[in-house]
């Protein structure tokens, strides 16, 4: 076997609280379709038939009565750990590495992109890389967000990633928030990559090809316990520390101790001799100008494909949330309107709005450019414009909801004139309720 | 009249090559009748055509192995009964002609025809289809040519790097083991290059398709393990056209294989494989490669003031060149380079980071700086059957001026890359690399950029081109050194010994 998928769908959605506080991020609907749904699906476009999920029990109890998640043809392998936060996606890594037999592709759950998924594993494979990772450039998010005054967004701390020339080897990856002092780039890796390209706005996919050996060096160095935070940034510095390329290690005592814990990182293949061989007659280099031959003599690679057309898209924040609803139905050809909907004929649809199962819309409503969750009701004379219905919701008459994002089991009230709002879980908006730009999702009621 | 008995004769050894399918069924009863009628037609046709003589001879020797000659004069003389027969009927003219005639059809030498290879014949409809077949079957996906094929060249396949055969693949490749999709993706994206560098990555790759393997039930290693050997070489075909030195690695593989007894052990079998693999790489490309620069250097094909020229990057003789210095010897090297893969440029980094003092030109100025060279040492991809050297495009010039200016050629080859193929031209069987290749960008603007879109420009991008013998002096080889046109010698000798 060649490679090995791993989901991790136990986060938080600690960004968009909003949202999460009752439902699991990996289970929110986008485009009717539960979060975790789409990267799965993209697994099994590509021909994966077994995925390894890591998950909270919560989200398995959920995935379990999900229908579209049962659709799913491929063998899940669900791992479910403690909820409390404290893991972190290595330490979900070391959790299972009995499991791991051969390479992997680790995924996150909030990852919607319609990436061809063989450039990042071309990398890894012709290169014979340690680690292949997406990025993609980032672009703005254009709707208004309920609850933000304003377009003004919090300066989120930027990445600086550093490519090669060619834009493929990863050189350098650090986040503004580790920068205090400035960007400082190490002679070494200067002297190797003269030219080097700095680049910000790059949104970081969370897609990462790893060596098997990377996942045994986990379990031998229990203090990384994230993999973008902590051991991405470390195996790029690795590349070109001094203990991975030197031949004497036997001289500098400090380095041994280093060594040991290396030591699975630079675990060579059988047959090393022959494949030393067959480099050395070929007669290609990756870089021109100097002394040195293919790769440096490193062993230690990290790769990068950067995407610059298509959809990608992390949902981790409210913004990404509403953007994506708006983009991810176009990646599929699948009618707007579930067959199983009841929609009467006075009802006004655009054609990029989408009903889910079992609905039902009355007369004299207005849907444009929103997403209608399955089991909802909208009653008569409803203007529902640039929304997102979750499922489960009750819309009574004459209600105006404009850009508004409303959770699932909520109840509208008649009349209610709704700008910009997200409404929590179950909620109640009062009738002739005027609410605009407000997050209301305190719940003391019981449903 | 003669193309007329020509396509005669090509219609009839297909119908009788079916009919015979049929007959062997039926030949222990007939044989004698057919054998006592055939003789004498034999004798009358046979006499002038001296090359198929020696098989059709009634074999006198009593060696266990003429018996398959038996069958094969046979065969033969059963086919020569019916051609004429056949020919009586359509008229005497025909066979007239025929008995006047008897070297020009291509049916008197009908057990030894061959079949031109698919990967020559790419404008021919049929045979992509029947390739779209095998394909299908094998559950391997085809690539697609891309972009205009200039019409010389339009019988062979142009592949885009952009385009790799991965992308139709699924993503955990399951029908090809992982160790295979490596390699067909390196030498794709040409970090596997070079005839030396990719043997030994495709033997390696094998070691590790032959640990992973294991025997299905019912089934004999000997016989599956060369069947799960056959899609993975159309899958390497498909990425990068199969080297003849690739070619000569496999077939003594799947002799290896297929001469293992049926009673060994699965362990034992794979051990012995594993050990025929290194064996083959140490001998042929290790060892052979020792030997050569030893015997070119003790036989003071090297020596002191010597200026030597060398084209692009060839393993071997950066090797012979790398070790002649360690021996002390003084000598300077011109690295001679050409467009687009530059390789030049990495035999200079290689030579240089020994020490040796070395020129570097392009290919234009080659006769500019012929008259200092003493000497012009070339590598070979391949060495065909009737002496032509198969290189890289660009050495038959280099060959060509340097015979010019009277300076010896010396071509270093290991045997293991000689191959039974004739060929005098570069144009029948040659490989075209991605167009793409040749655009470049100089500051800030590429000229060639919408080339698909003219519709009277055509990109080439050839691989390989071929020597005629008259221009090589000397070829060093781990045998010795030979003349070129030595190679059919050895080529039966090596043939015999197998």
């Amino acid at each position: 076997m060649e490679l090995q998928a791993v989901l991790m769908a136990a986060g938080g959605g600690s960004r968009m609280t909003d949202l999460t506080y009752n439902t699991p991020k990996a289970m929110l609907p986008v485009g009717n379709k539960p979060l975790m749904w789409y990267p799965l699906n993209l697994l099994e476009k590509v021909g994966f038939e077994e995925v390894i999920v890591i998950t909270t029990k919560e989200v398995q109890k959920a995935m379990s009565t999900d229908l579209k998640i049962k659709d799913v043809k491929m063998k899940l392998d669900v791992v479910s750990i403690q909820e409390d936060g404290d893991m972190g996606t290595a330490d979900a890594l070391r959790h299972i590495q009995p499991k791991i037999k051969t390479d992997i592709l680790v995924l996150s759950c909030d990852l919607i992109t319609d990436v061809a998924l063989h450039e990042v594993v071309d990398l890894f494979r012709a290169h014979n890389a340690t680690m292949a990772m997406l990025m993609s450039k980032a672009h703005e998010f254009t709707e208004t967000v309920p609850g933000q005054k304003g377009k003004k967004k919090t300066a989120e701390q930027r990445d600086f990633v550093g490519v090669d020339k060619s834009g493929k080897r990863l050189l350098f990856m650090a986040n503004e928030a580790d920068l205090e002092d400035g960007l400082s780039i190490r002679k070494s890796i200067m002297r190797k990559h003269p030219r080097m390209l700095i680049k910000t706005g790059l949104v970081d996919a969370h897609l990462y090809c790893l060596k098997k050996a990377v996942v045994d060096f986990l379990t031998e160095n229990k203090s990384i316990s994230s993999i973008r935070g902590e051991l991405v940034p470390y195996l790029v510095r690795k590349q070109f520390s001094k203990t991975v390329n030197s031949q004497k290690l036997k001289d500098d005592t400090d380095d041994q101790t280093q060594e040991k814990n290396d030591g699975p990182l630079l675990i060579s293949s059988r047959d090393e001799p022959l494949l030393q061989l067959a480099q050395e007659r070929s007669c290609w280099n990756d870089h021109r100008g100097d002394m040195s031959e293919a790769y440096h003599g490193g062993k230690l690679r990290c790769y990068v494909h950067i995407m610059d057309q298509g959809l990608c898209c992390r949902v981790n924040t409210l913004a990404a949330y509403i953007e994506v609803n708006r983009l991810a139905p176009k990646l599929f050809e699948e009618p707007s309107v579930h067959p199983s909907a009841d929609i009467s004929e006075r009802c006004q649809m655009g054609s990029d709005s989408i009903i889910g199962a079992v609905c039902h819309i009355a007369d004299k409503t207005s849907i444009k450019r929103s997403t209608i969750g399955n089991f909802t009701t909208v009653k008569e004379k409803v203007k529902v414009t640039n929304s997102i219905i979750m499922h489960g919701v009750t819309i009574e008459e004459g209600c105006n909801i404009q850009g508004s994002v409303i959770c699932s089991n909520a109840v509208i009230g008649r009349g209610a004139d709704l700008k910009y709002c997200l409404v929590g879980n179950g909620q109640h908006i009062e009738p002739e309720g005027k609410r605009e730009g407000e997050l209301s999702y305190q719940t003391e009621q019981p449903n | 009249m003669l193309s007329l008995i020509v396509s005669e004769g090509k219609d009839l050894t297909k119908e009788e090559k079916q009919r015979l399918r049929k007959e062997k069924k039926q030949q222990k009863k007939i044989k004698e009748k057919k054998d006592d009628k055939a003789s004498q037609e034999n004798e009358k046709e046979k006499k002038p055509v001296t090359s198929a003589a020696p098989a059709s001879q009634p074999p006198t020797q009593p060696t266990p192995t003429k018996t398959k000659a038996e069958l094969k004069a046979e065969r033969r003389a059963r086919q020569e009964a019916e051609r004429a027969s056949k020919q009586t009927k359509k008229g005497e003219t025909g066979q007239q002609a025929a008995t006047s005639k008897p070297k020009a059809p291509p049916s008197d030498l009908q057990p030894v025809v061959k079949r031109l290879p698919e990967h020559i014949q790419v404008d021919n409809p049929d045979v992509l289809k029947k390739l779209a077949k095998k394909l299908e079957r094998q559950q391997i996906p085809l690539r697609s040519d891309y972009g205009y094929k200039v019409s010389l060249f339009s019988h062979l396949h142009q592949y885009s790097r952009k385009a790799p055969l991965t992308q139709q693949l699924s993503i955990p490749s399951t029908v090809i083991h992982p160790a295979i999709v490596r390699l067909g993706l390196q030498y794709s994206h040409g970090i596997v290059a070079g005839s030396n560098a990719r043997s030994v990555a495709l033997l390696h790759a094998f070691k590790q398709v032959i640990r992973d393997y294991t025997t299905p039930q019912n089934e004999e290693l000997s016989r599956d393990l060369v069947n799960k050997l056959k899609p993975y070489i159309s899958f390497l075909n498909q990425c990068r056209p199969l080297s003849a030195s690739m070619g000569n690695a496999i077939k003594y593989i799947k002799k290896e294989i297929s001469n293992i007894p049926s009673n060994c052990k699965e362990d034992e079998a794979k051990n012995k494989l594993l050990n025929c693999i290194e064996s083959y790489i140490n001998e042929k490309i290790i060892l052979a490669g020792v030997a050569i620069a030893k015997c070119a250097i003790e036989k003071q094909k090297i020596s002191d003031g010597d200026v030597i020229l060398v084209y692009g990057c060839s393993s071997l003789v950066n090797h012979i060149l790398c070790k002649a210095f360690e021996k002390n010897r003084k000598f300077r090297v011109i690295v001679v380079d050409s467009r687009p893969r530059l390789e030049g440029k990495e035999a200079l980094r290689r030579l240089v980071q020994k020490g040796i003092s070395c020129t570097y030109v392009l290919i234009s100025a080659v006769s500019y700086i012929l008259p200092e060279v003493s000497k012009v040492f070339l590598g070979a991809h391949a060495l065909l059957a009737n002496g032509y050297v198969m290189s890289r495009v660009g050495t038959s010039q280099i060959a060509l001026v340097a015979k010019a200016f009277n300076v010896p050629v010396l071509v270093c080859c290991e045997t293991y890359k000689f191959c039974d193929r004739v060929q005098t031209d570069s144009f029948v069987s040659n490989e075209l690399d991605d167009p793409d290749d040749l655009i470049v960008t100089r500051k800030g603007t590429t000229p060639l950029e919408g080339w698909e879109n003219e519709s009277s420009l055509g990109l080439l991008n050839l691989v390989y081109d071929v020597t005629p013998p008259d221009f090589v002096d000397l070829v060093i080889t781990e045998l010795g050194m030979i003349p070129c046109t030595s190679v059919p010698v050895v080529l039966r000798v090596k043939n015999v010994d197998q």
